[in-house]
């Protein structure tokens, strides 16, 4: 039973989402199986995470067919570092789903779907098989667009419209990819295809795939220009389902890309040259779209989109300490992400607005939520010694050795125009004059829930911002974790070896 | 559509489509049929009883709501997938198949469980479907 651990997260999720549908109409019961099915994922990941850090990559075969036919799992240390991010934030943002979502949402199943969508966060990253890919990305898509329409306001389904028909569209694009570069190997096994598509002759054709790849990918982690879907959708959803979205649907996006350029298509310098351009207008689109914005989660939206830019931009370099860079910047991401956007549900809360000119005066009426609120933020920004900052070192100095100063320039550009943006908010949403919005008459409002819920709120917000802290002041142990990331994904003869290894 | 003849009918067809779409389930095996196909008819032969006798009828016919059959047979499915690692210490979906004639199925297996709450979730989502669209006003 033990060769079989790296599957157990991944089946784990199935089972409590199946658990769930049970108690339909039970919420408060679901409340409680989300919330203890969540943190014993997170101890669950954890032991898969230390199981392979101590004993290397481990693999296996779904169904007991031999691995370049049938399908694999494959949990190198990237796979379970994302699974263990995956069950971290999904346990912050099930117990703030428990305090900020409301009654007819909940009502409608959204603890399962919410489970159906982590579960399939987990396959994705676990998995070895192009195709099986293609599998997890389409429940990813179906549950999250179950969870932004789930409600059914206006705005909602607007968004969700937008959200679907590009996504939709990016799916048909990597399938279309998966098909070109199956003719032209016959295997779906990204081990196998390692080794396939190097032997192809017509590079040509390769070149079509991996292009397909990237604007399937590319699409799905919101890079330029193909981020429209992005600021439109996830203002519109309750908080804790952009919270989710905001952290980890667009970085499967970049696990995909960073995947599939490090182990089936290396070493192409044309590609490489584009991921860097696309890089910098996306860093520069994303930033100068934040900084016009007045709501406080568009504002976060496109600051989403800049930092993707980071990440695509490493990708693009591609040597070791480059790829160490991007890994660390989505380690960091993933956590401040969901919490700011946790941190903007908080905010509508309390005044029922987010509107950065209509708010203000959280400093004055609440100093120590602001104290914590100030973590995420200026992690965020990347003042040292905040968890921002380290991955930035890795990236400029990579591109000051590789002389991509352009690449350099659009990074400290980035950095530069999201400390304005953030300095921006702090100011208007923290200390500027509180300033009387009118009341909402239906509303309820911070200061009227009860004790637990305002909990719920406070609590995933705590959690976060901890690790946030851990990892910028635990930066070595980041880093040596990136490190080795880097190390395995420049070297990927190993996991070729363990995955095509039947023995 | 209350037509007497619908209905007369309907309530022969019903016995006689949900036997077949057992038949379709298990035939799924080597040959075209299985798990989908099979609940899809399973649930024609409720929607087709809905039309002539009205919502009502058919729901007071199944006892419960559709709805339910979809973690019942999620949870059948999943279970078969995870038997061999329970049993026989394989990897999650290996096909575990007892080696002896069962009559009329021939051989069973996991695979077959697996196809069954297939079924089941199939019955569940095109009624719940349906029956939701049919009571709105």
């Amino acid at each position: 039973m033990m060769q079989q651990l790296i599957i157990y997260p991944l089946l784990f999720q199935l089972f409590l989402s199946i658990v769930l549908m049970f108690f339909w109409n039970k919420i408060n019961a679901q409340k409680v199986i989300s919330i203890t099915g969540s943190i014993i994922a997170v101890l669950l990941s954890s032991y898969v995470f230390y199981y392979v850090w101590e004993n290397g990559t481990q693999k296996v075969n779904a169904g007991s067919w031999d691995a370049p036919f049938g399908i694999v799992f494959v949990a190198d240390t990237l796979a379970v570092t994302l699974v263990l991010l995956t069950a971290l934030s999904g346990l912050a943002v099930s117990i703030f789903s428990a305090g900020s979502v409301i009654k007819d949402r909940l009502r409608f199943g959204y603890f399962p779907i919410f489970h159906f969508l982590l579960l399939g966060l987990t396959g994705a990253f676990l998995t070895g098989d192009l195709f099986n890919l293609y599998v997890w990305f389409e429940i990813i898509i179906i549950s999250s667009f179950v969870l932004i329409t789930i409600g059914g306001e206006k705005a909602q389904l607007e968004g969700a419209v937008k959200y679907f028909t590009l996504n939709i569209l990016a799916s048909t694009i990597f399938l279309t990819a998966i098909a070109v570069l199956y003719g032209l190997t016959g295997s779906l096994n990204m081990a196998d295809l390692a080794g396939k598509v190097a032997a192809v002759e017509n590079r040509g054709l390769v070149e079509v795939a991996a292009i397909l790849f990237l604007i399937g990918f590319g699409t799905k982690a919101s890079i330029f220009p193909l981020y429209f879907w992005l600021p439109a959708s996830y203002h519109t959803p309750p908080a804790a389902v952009s919270a989710i979205f905001g952290g980890l649907l667009t970085k499967v996006g970049v696990y995909a890309l960073i995947r599939v350029f490090t182990l089936i298509f290396v070493g192409d310098v044309f590609l490489g040259e584009i991921l860097m351009v696309l890089a910098i207008l996306t860093i520069f689109s994303g930033g100068v779209g934040a900084l016009v914005q007045n709501n406080v989660r568009k504002v976060f939206s496109y600051l989403i989109i800049c930092h993707i830019g980071y990440m695509i931009a490493g990708l693009g370099m591609f040597t070791e300490i480059a790829i160490s860079g991007v890994i660390f910047y989505l380690i960091h991401d993933i956590m401040v992400k969901t919490n700011l956007f946790m941190v903007s549900g908080i905010i509508f809360k309390i005044k029922s607005s987010n509107s950065m000119r209509a708010l203000g005066g959280f400093y004055a009426n609440y100093p120590n939520l602001s104290l914590l609120i100030f973590i995420p933020l200026f992690s965020l920004v990347g003042i040292p010694p905040l968890s921002g900052f380290w991955p930035k070192i890795s990236l400029i100095g990579e591109g000051f050795a590789t002389e991509n100063y352009w690449t350099v320039a659009a990074i400290v550009f980035a950095s530069f125009i999201t400390l304005v943006i953030i300095a921006k908010l702090w100011a208007e949403v923290f200390w500027k004059d509180a300033k009387e919005i009118p009341e909402k008459p239906k509303f309820e409002y911070f200061s009227d829930i009860s004790k637990a819920k305002k909990t719920q709120f406070i609590l995933p917000i705590v959690f976060l911002s901890l690790i946030s802290l851990y990892i910028g002041f635990g930066a070595e142990h980041i880093q040596l974790l990136s490190s080795r990331i880097a190390n395995e994904l420049m070297n990927s003869e190993q996991y070729i070896d363990t995955v095509l290894n039947n023995s | 559509m209350k037509t007497i003849i619908l209905r007369t009918a309907s309530n022969y067809l019903l016995p006689v489509l949900l036997l077949f779409s057992i038949f379709i389930l298990l035939r799924g095996h080597y040959l075209p049929g299985g798990g989908f196909v099979g609940g899809l008819i399973a649930a024609i032969a409720f929607v087709l009883h809905s039309f002539a006798n009205g919502l009502k009828n058919t729901k007071s016919l199944l006892r419960f709501h559709p709805g339910f059959l979809m973690p019942a047979g999620l949870a059948l499915s999943f279970f078969s997938g995870l038997s061999p690692i329970i049993f026989a210490g394989d990897p999650f979906m290996t096909g575990l198949w007892y080696h002896g004639h069962v009559p009329v199925l021939g051989s069973v297996g996991s695979a077959l469980f697996f196809d069954m709450g297939v079924y089941l979730v199939v019955v569940g989502v095109t009624l719940t479907i349906i029956f939701t669209i049919s009571e709105a006003p």
